[in-house]
């Protein structure tokens, strides 16, 4: 669907060297997909998105959408509409207007037209909003105006730029979920560019993990999830504990990569085995979890996090322990 | 922390009295102008109670009606060239890809605006006869209108930095052709600041003595350039009442101009 063949992109700077943006991304995206581009700010996500909604060109490379190369295609030509995180919603026209603008633009029928920005409105739930100006909506109204505007001309693939970020918690939740249902009912391939990582592994089939200019590793959410083939991926996914493979006592090249909630801890009384032993340094109680912080003999300090929680207080020497097809080694 | 109060200027001793004294010297010789204009002495400085017999005098006046007439429809011409011409100025400092530097550019478009105004007057005279253009009004009009474009760019430029670019690049993306995205997002967005331009435009053009004195010849004399005239065969209350008119009319246009730069601008 949307093939990305090496493409790197730099910024030219007024006094500095050029910003390399992008090195040499090549990504491939599937047809009917929840793609997300996942990074810290400044890996080069939105400069991807942008690049291939058109709104700059690559320093080099290609990019095809549908086999053709749009290299040469301004964004209007382009088969691709943007959800922007500023919504960018045109504040002298209605929503309904807003919402008719892609298709009045591609010269569809009035009747079309109409019918169409009817459909877009019910599929994000503001049927009774169609004569309101953005200003009157609140700012999760103004984000599905965003999103029907977008949807309406039936792009082959939305784009959308950090679309959630500015709404509180509570509506994030919820809007992640009707993302994900509109991408089901539509059909069209999303690609989603976000910094949240939770937000990412709920939404996305599959996901590109970005640092400085470069995908790192692509893959489900489960699979980055349990694979991470990078300490960086390793440590922005979820919780890990990285450990220097010399404080367990093995290869001092690589460290090995655990997730808190692998990590059974117990009292070292017990006489249980483990990888290590050590001495509960922090305890939190977070609900229907514990987090316990164990500072091992050799100084790396790890999290375990358990439901309901052994009798442990802080200080207690215990044993630190896991199965070893559960951890990951990783090069240093 | 250490007892010394942060500087704070409205305990600045004799502020009060500083600023009305500054208030009075910028309005009180208007205030002094508009009310003899409704002396009914004939003596400038003798007040002999009130009447409207200099606007009469005036409205009957028609070297005067032609004055205002050239000078209305020649600020009007100016006002509509200036503002189309600072319009796309505007659009292409902002939004094009710079050919030489941005501020370069700004700078010369500004120019106008620091040079004196009295070497503009010359040059443009200078420029005209050289040129052997002495077409009476077409030449006013055309050094109106060069001289109105700053006024008229800076408040649009303002507002298309204001804007950001995100709301252009959500029309092309929704498919809108440069033309239709001017016509449907960028124009309308603009229309506040482009009125304020216009406006602006409208006051300068209307307003403007030295410039008009050196270009302008028999008959194509402006407002300005008439109470001049009849200024040099001594101040007659009627110099007061035209001059209390175009005030008004000035006062009026710049509200305006100001009013509409403060409404519509969208949330």
């Amino acid at each position: 669907m949307i093939d990305i063949h090496s493409v790197s992109k730099s910024f030219v700077t007024r006094d500095a060297d050029p910003v390399h943006a992008l090195n040499l991304v090549s990504l491939e995206i599937y047809d009917n997909e929840f793609f997300t581009l996942l990074g810290p700010s400044g890996c080069g996500k939105t400069t991807l998105l942008r690049l291939i909604a058109g709104f700059e060109a690559p320093s080099s490379g290609a990019i095809r959408i549908a086999g053709n190369d749009v290299a040469a295609l301004p964004p209007q030509k382009r088969p691709v509409n943007t959800v922007f995180q500023s919504y960018a919603l045109f504040p002298h026209m209605s929503v309904a207007e807003n919402v008719a603008f892609g298709l009045e633009m591609q010269k569809a029928p009035r009747s079309l037209i109409d019918e169409r920005v009817r459909e877009a409105l019910a599929m994000v739930r503001l049927e009774g909003f169609a004569a309101r100006r953005p200003a009157q909506l609140s700012g999760g109204q103004q984000q599905r105006v965003a999103v029907a505007r977008a949807l309406a001309p039936k792009p082959s693939v939305l784009l959308l730029d950090e679309p959630l970020s500015a709404l509180d918690l509570k509506l994030r939740k919820g809007m992640q979920s009707e993302l994900k249902r509109l991408q089901r009912e539509t059909g069209i391939t999303f690609v989603l560019v976000t910094h949240d990582q939770e937000e990412a592994l709920a939404m996305s089939d599959r996901i590109a993990v970005m640092r400085s200019g470069d995908v790192l590793q692509v893959g489900t959410p489960r699979d980055i999830y349990d694979n991470p083939q990078d300490r960086f991926v390793a440590d922005f996914i979820g919780e890990s504990n990285l450990l220097p493979g010399a404080t367990l006592g093995r290869d001092p090249a690589k460290t090995i990569v655990v997730r808190p909630e692998h990590i059974v801890v117990s009292p070292a009384s017990d006489g249980t085995k483990g990888h290590a032993t050590g001495a509960v340094s922090a305890i939190t109680f977070l609900g229907s979890d514990t987090l316990y912080e164990v500072v091992l003999e050799e100084g790396a300090k790890l999290h375990s996090r358990s439901r309901g929680g052994a009798a442990l207080s802080t200080g207690d020497r215990v044993v630190v322990d896991w199965a070893r097809h559960l951890e990951r080694e990783l090069a240093n | 922390m250490n007892g010394v109060k942060p500087f704070d200027w409205r305990h600045t001793p004799g502020l009060s009295a500083y600023t009305a004294l500054i208030f009075v010297f910028f309005y009180a010789p208007l205030l002094i102008l508009v009310i003899y204009a409704f002396n009914s002495s004939r003596l400038v400085t003798v007040w002999a109670g009130f009447s409207f017999k200099w606007f009469v005098a005036v409205a009957y006046n028609g070297a005067i009606r032609d004055a205002a007439l050239n000078s209305v429809i020649i600020a009007i011409v100016a006002t509509i060239a200036s503002t189309a011409i600072a319009t796309a100025g505007a659009i292409a400092l902002e939004r094009g890809r710079p050919r030489f530097g941005r501020g370069a550019a700004m700078a010369l478009i500004a120019m106008p605006l620091v040079v004196p105004e009295i070497v503009v007057a010359i040059t443009t005279l200078i420029f005209f006869s050289g040129l052997g253009m002495h077409h009476g009004l077409l030449n006013l009009m055309i050094a109106h209108t060069v001289f109105c474009i700053p006024f008229a760019l800076l408040p649009i430029q303002a507002r298309l930095r204001d804007m950001g670019g995100t709301l252009e690049e959500a029309g092309r993306d929704l498919y809108a052709d440069e033309w239709r995205l001017f016509r449907r997002v960028t124009l309308p967005l603009l229309l506040p600041a482009i009125s304020a331009g216009a406006i602006m435009a409208f006051v300068v053009s209307l307003d403007d003595f030295l410039i008009s004195m050196m270009v302008s010849s028999a008959g194509s004399t402006t407002l300005p350039v008439y109470i001049y005239g009849m200024m040099r065969l001594g101040v007659t209350p009627e110099v007061n009442a035209i001059s209390t008119i175009l005030l008004a009319v000035s006062i009026i246009f710049v509200a305006a101009a100001l009013l509409v730069g403060r409404r519509n601008r969208f949330a």
